[in-house]
C-alpha cells in the first residue's frame, strides 16, 4: 500500500508492530491506541519516535497529553463511506494544535483526497496505486472552498470581502 | 434571485469536471460500482427499476425562466421530455444514461444548476418557504440565510460522509410552508425582543420509518452564530450517530436516544468551544450576500383592477382564484400557484413543453422568477393582479391551471414502485385514481382543505405521516396493501397521523378515502371546520367505524 506524504509517494519510516509482537529495540514504530496507552509516557518518549492508530471511535481528548511528543497519529476510515475521522482531524489539528504527521488509513481513496487535505491530513495510506499516483493532480480539482478550515485555504465568502474592500480602496 | 459569481461559477464547473473522471472511471472499470455508487449519490444518480434517476437541486426552491428552461431542455435531450419536482425542491429525471450524464450537468452548470448532494449520506439540499421574500408579515428572505447555509453546507470537508442524509429547511413566516419540524434541522428566523435577528433551531425531525417531530434545541440563536451552531450540531452527529444499523442511523434516533437535553448539552460544550471562530458571520459577509439577491421594481398598482372585477364574473376564473392566488406583500400584487396535479396525472410531473411554456409566462408575468414548493406545485411569485385573468387562461392552455391546490386531488405522491427500487406498491396509479374521483370541483371545494400523502414504502418519501390522510403502500404476501393514517400535518403545528385499522387491498384504496372525506362530511362541525380540526376534535374513532363498518 503506497504512502504519500507531502504530496509524494514516499517510503514508510514507521514500522506497526502489533500488540503481540515486541518492540522493536530502535526505529520508529506506529502502535495500536490500546497498546500506546498501556504505557504512553515511555512510548511517547522512544528515540526513533512514535505513532499511534487512533480509532474512529475513541474520543481524541484521551490523545491530547501525549500529543507534542507524537510523531505521528494515524486515523482510520475502515469504509470510505464512515467520516468520523475527519471530526477527529479537525479537532487534532485545529483545536489541539497537533503538528505531527496526520495520516489517514483504511479505505483511502482518490475522492477522498481534497476534503482529507482540507481536515488536516497531510500522509495516506492509499488503497490503490494508481490512486497514489493521482495524488498531485486530483488535490487540484478545486480551487473554490465554501469553508473555513484549519488548512488556512480562504473561503469564497473571505476572498469576496477582500475584493470588495480592494475595489472600494482602489475608488 | 441570487445571482452566482465567478466563485460559485468555478466551484461547480470543477464539480463537474470531478463527476465526469469519476464516470469515466467507472465506465472503464477502474472504479468498482461499490466504490462509485456513493461518488455518484453524492451527485444524484440513483439506479431505479429501469434506469438511472438524476435528481436536481433547485435551492430554496427558488428558479429563473432561464433555469427552467435549461431543465426542460435536459428533460427533452437526455431524458423522455419530462421531469418530476418532488417534496424538497429537487427535481427528478428517470431516463438519464449514465454515459450522458457529465454532458447534462455541464449543460446544466451553465446557468448555475447543479445536482451536488442531492443524495447520499451527506447534507441534502437547502430547502426554504416557495413563498419567500413575497410572503406578507414575513421577518426576513430566508433565503439570504439558506445561500449561506448552501454555501457552507457543499462540499463540507468534515461532513460529507455522516452516518446518513441530512436535511435543513427554513422558515421566515409564522405560517410554515417549509415543514421545517420534519427536518434534521428545522430553523424559524424570527426577531427576538431586542429586535435582534435569529433562529429557533429544530433538531432531529424526520418521517421515514421512525417518523419524529423535531425539538427544539436552542430556542435563539443570533444569526451571525447560525453557521459555528451547526457545525457543532453535525459534529456531534457525525461522531456519535449510529453507524451500525442504517434504520437508526438519522440524527433524530441519536436525539431520541440521548433525549434532547442530553444531546443539547453535547452540542453546547462543542459550541462554546467554536463558536469565536471563522464561521461566525459578520454583518458585512451576511450583507455581501443578500446584496445579490435581486427584487424586482414592483409598481404601484391597485388592488382591484378593472381585469379582474370583470373576470370575477367568470366562475371558471373564480374558481381557480380563489385556491390558486396568495395575497402579496407588495399591494397590487400576487402569489400564484400552478398546480402540477391535473386530474388522471401523475403528481408532480411536468413536460418539457410546459417547462418551456411556464418560463415564458414567468418572463411575461412574474418578472422571470418561478418557485418550486414542497407540495410539489409550482409557483410564480411576482403577478400583477390586473394580469391573472390573462395568465389564468395560459396557465389553463398548458394543463396547469387545475383548480386544486391544497383541496382533495393536490395529492403528494412519491414515484412508488412505477419506478422506485426501494418501493413496495404503486403510488402515482393511487394518486390517478383519487384525482378522478375528486375531478368535480365542487365536491372537492366543499370538502376544503384536505392534503394526501402517498407514499409507496416505509422511507415515506410521500410524507404520508404528516398528510391529513397519508397513505402508505406495503406489501403482503406478494400484494399491494396501503395502511391508512388520519391526522398528519407538516405545518407549524406538525404532527404525525394515527393509523385508521388494518391495511386495505390496492383496488379499495380510493373506496376508503372517499368513505373517510364522507364519514368528514357528515361530521363536521360547520362548513368552515376543516377536516384536520374535525380529526383533532374527534379522534380517529368515528372515522375507523365508517370506513371498517362494512369491510
Amino acid at each position: 500500500m503506497p504512502l504519500v506524504r507531502f504530496g509524494k509517494i514516499a517510503g514508510d519510516a514507521f514500522v506497526r508492530v502489533t500488540d503481540d509482537d515486541p518492540l522493536p529495540d530502535s526505529g520508529a514504530i506506529l502502535v495500536s491506541a490500546a497498546r500506546f496507552l498501556a504505557d504512553p509516557e515511555t512510548l511517547s518518549r522512544r528515540v526513533g519516535g512514535a505513532g499511534v492508530i487512533w480509532p474512529n471511535n475513541r474520543d481524541v481528548d484521551d490523545l491530547v497529553p501525549y500529543l507534542d511528543r507524537l510523531a505521528v497519529v494515524a486515523l482510520v476510515f475502515p469504509t470510505f463511506r464512515d467520516g468520523r475521522a475527519y471530526s477527529q482531524a479537525r479537532l487534532l489539528r485545529e483545536r489541539h494544535g497537533f503538528r505531527g504527521e496526520l495520516r489517514a488509513t483504511g479505505q483511502v481513496l482518490r475522492d477522498q483526497f481534497v476534503f482529507m487535505l482540507r481536515a488536516g491530513f497531510d500522509a495516506y495510506e492509499v488503497k490503490k496505486e494508481s490512486d497514489a499516483e493521482a495524488f498531485t493532480n486530483t488535490v487540484k480539482r478545486y480551487s473554490v472552498f465554501y469553508q473555513p478550515t484549519g488548512d488556512g485555504r480562504l473561503t469564497a465568502l473571505h476572498r469576496r470581502m477582500r475584493l470588495r474592500h480592494s475595489e472600494s480602496a482602489s475608488q | 434571485m441570487y445571482a452566482y459569481d465567478e466563485l460559485d461559477r468555478t466551484l461547480i464547473n470543477e464539480r463537474v469536471s470531478e463527476f465526469r473522471d469519476q464516470v469515466k472511471r467507472r465506465l472503464s472499470g477502474e472504479l468498482t460500482e461499490d466504490e462509485f455508487k456513493m461518488l455518484r449519490l453524492q451527485n444524484g444518480v440513483y439506479l431505479q427499476l429501469h434506469a438511472y434517476m438524476f435528481r436536481v437541486a433547485i435551492p430554496y426552491g427558488t428558479l429563473s425562466s432561464k433555469q427552467l428552461r435549461r431543465l426542460a431542455h435536459v428533460a427533452r435531450r437526455y431524458d423522455r421530455g419530462y421531469g418530476h419536482f418532488t417534496t424538497r425542491q429537487n427535481i427528478q429525471y428517470n431516463w438519464i444514461k449514465l454515459a450522458e450524464l457529465p454532458d447534462a450537468l455541464a449543460d446544466l452548470a451553465e446557468v448555475g444548476i447543479h445536482a451536488m448532494q442531492t443524495s447520499g449520506n451527506n447534507t441534502r439540499n437547502v430547502t426554504s418557504d416557495q413563498w419567500a421574500g413575497v410572503a406578507p408579515g414575513e421577518v426576513e428572505d430566508p433565503r439570504i440565510w439558506s445561500e449561506l447555509l448552501r454555501q457552507y453546507t457543499t462540499l463540507h470537508p468534515e461532513f460529507s460522509f455522516l452516518p446518513r442524509k441530512f436535511k435543513f429547511a427554513i422558515t421566515a413566516s409564522e405560517h410554515d410552508r417549509a415543514a421545517i419540524k420534519v427536518h434534521d434541522i428545522g430553523l424559524r428566523l424570527y426577531k427576538n425582543a431586542e429586535g435582534e435577528t435569529g433562529f429557533e433551531v429544530l433538531v432531529g425531525g424526520g418521517l421515514g420509518r421512525t417518523p419524529f417531530i423535531g425539538k427544539t434545541i436552542k430556542s435563539f440563536v443570533p444569526g451571525r452564530d447560525l453557521l459555528s451552531y451547526v457545525e457543532a450540531i453535525l459534529r456531534v452527529y457525525n461522531q456519535y450517530g449510529r453507524r451500525d444499523n442504517i434504520y437508526k442511523a438519522r440524527i433524530k434516533i441519536l436525539v431520541h436516544e440521548l433525549g434532547i437535553e442530553k444531546f443539547a448539552g453535547e452540542v453546547e460544550d462543542e459550541w462554546l468551544r467554536m463558536r469565536d471562530s471563522a464561521l461566525t458571520l459578520d454583518e458585512a459577509v451576511v450583507e455581501e450576500i443578500r446584496s445579490r439577491f435581486t427584487y424586482p421594481v414592483y409598481e404601484q398598482l391597485p388592488h382591484m383592477p378593472d381585469e379582474l372585477r370583470k373576470a370575477a364574473h367568470d366562475p371558471l376564473f373564480e374558481a381557480w382564484r380563489s385556491n390558486s392566488v396568495a395575497p402579496h406583500k407588495v399591494p397590487g400584487y400576487a402569489i400564484v400557484t400552478l398546480s402540477l396535479k391535473p386530474v388522471g396525472g401523475p403528481p408532480g410531473d411536468a413536460t418539457a413543453g410546459q417547462m418551456d411554456a411556464i418560463a415564458d409566462l414567468a418572463d411575461k408575468y412574474s418578472f422571470g422568477e418561478i418557485r418550486v414548493g414542497h407540495e410539489q406545485n409550482l409557483a410564480l411569485p411576482h403577478v400583477a393582479r390586473r394580469d391573472l385573468p390573462a395568465l389564468w387562461r395560459a396557465l389553463d392552455k398548458i394543463g396547469v391551471a387545475t383548480p386544486n391546490v391544497n383541496l382533495v386531488s393536490d395529492i403528494i405522491a412519491c414515484p412508488g414502485l412505477d419506478y422506485c427500487s426501494l418501493a413496495n406498491a404503486r403510488s402515482i396509479p393511487i394518486a390517478q385514481e383519487l384525482t378522478r374521483r375528486f375531478a368535480n370541483h365542487d365536491t372537492a371545494n366543499l370538502i376544503g382543505k384536505l392534503h394526501v400523502n402517498i407514499s409507496g414504502c416505509i422511507n415515506a418519501c410521500g410524507h404520508h405521516h404528516v398528510g391529513h390522510i397519508g397513505i402508505l403502500g406495503v406489501e403482503k404476501n406478494g400484494e399491494e396493501f396501503y395502511q391508512i393514517t388520519i391526522g398528519g400535518r407538516a405545518d407549524e403545528h406538525a404532527v404525525v397521523g394515527a393509523l385508521i385499522g388494518p391495511a386495505v387491498p390496492y383496488g379499495q384504496v380510493a373506496d376508503v378515502v372517499e368513505d373517510i372525506v364522507e364519514a368528514y362530511l357528515a361530521l363536521r362541525e360547520r362548513p368552515d371546520e376543516l377536516f384536520i380540526d374535525a380529526v383533532k376534535r374527534l379522534g380517529v374513532e368515528p372515522f375507523r367505524e365508517r370506513v371498517y363498518a362494512t369491510r
